[in-house]
């Protein structure tokens, strides 16, 4: 049987829907909703504290680049689906931005 | 193989015509704003590996009225994303005890349930 790379992609877009669908909601009530209304507040401190801390990094880290790939793979499928191909341009445009970001949050997580 | 594949015309607005194709169209576009937020995150850390003023200045973008506006629709997006998500997994993840089919129902709620948890997990952690 002819090997596949569809798991590779596939994988990672399962774990990042369910991610995204676990975690992303509240995220967004609190720095959409509650930082603005100003019910919680989000020291720099305490921020950095969680970003320095290896499990805190880990979190991060997940809760941005497995929605990150989800998105862009589901982007790449949705984008045939209005007609617009599967070209190397589509999965160039879907799957590098998320990898850009997924690079760009991994060099923060060891900076900060 | 054929050398000339035939293609078959796909106007570009097929998924307006009927209800069910405009849902699965607003589904799948669900990760457009998945997307668009995972931006502002990596952003976020941006701001924060950068220092203190940094940092309060993408608070302070966060809680503008365009901040707001953005994320408010985010967040229909994203939990329309979760409603759909939970609802396929008994169809994507049949799971079996013992030879018997676990029910779709306790599948889909044993997700609710995650989600309660983690939501308030977060919500503590946030200093709710």
């Amino acid at each position: 049987m002819a090997r596949s790379n569809k798991p590779i992609l596939w994988l990672p877009f399962a774990g990042g829907g369910l991610v995204a669908a676990l975690i992303i909601p509240v995220l967004i009530v609190i720095t959409g909703i509650l930082v603005p209304l100003g019910v919680v507040r989000l020291p720099y401190d305490k921020m950095t504290a969680f970003a320095h801390n290896p499990l805190g990094k880990l979190i991060l880290f997940g809760t941005v680049a497995l929605p990150a790939w989800h998105a862009a793979h589901r982007l790449r499928m949705t984008a045939h689906d209005l007609g617009l191909g599967d070209g190397a341009a589509v999965k160039a445009l879907c799957y590098g931005a998320a990898g850009i970001l997924i690079v760009v949050a991994a060099a923060m997580l060891v900076a900060i | 193989m054929s050398r000339r594949p035939y293609i078959r015309k796909l106007e570009r607005n097929w998924w307006l015509g009927q209800r069910r194709y405009v849902v699965y169209m607003v589904r799948e576009l669900t990760s457009l704003f998945i997307g668009l937020y995972c931006v502002l995150l990596v952003v976020g850390l941006f701001r924060l590996a950068q220092g203190r003023a940094a940092w309060d200045g993408f608070l302070a973008a966060l809680s503008s009225p365009p901040g707001v506006l953005l994320q408010l629709v985010c967040l229909a997006f994203a939990t329309y994303h979760s409603l759909t998500w939970f609802a396929l997994t008994p169809k994507a993840m049949p799971l079996m005890v013992r030879g018997e089919p676990v029910p779709a129902m306790a599948i889909v709620g044993m997700h609710y349930g995650a989600w309660a948890v983690v939501s308030l997990i977060v919500l503590m952690a946030a200093g709710i």
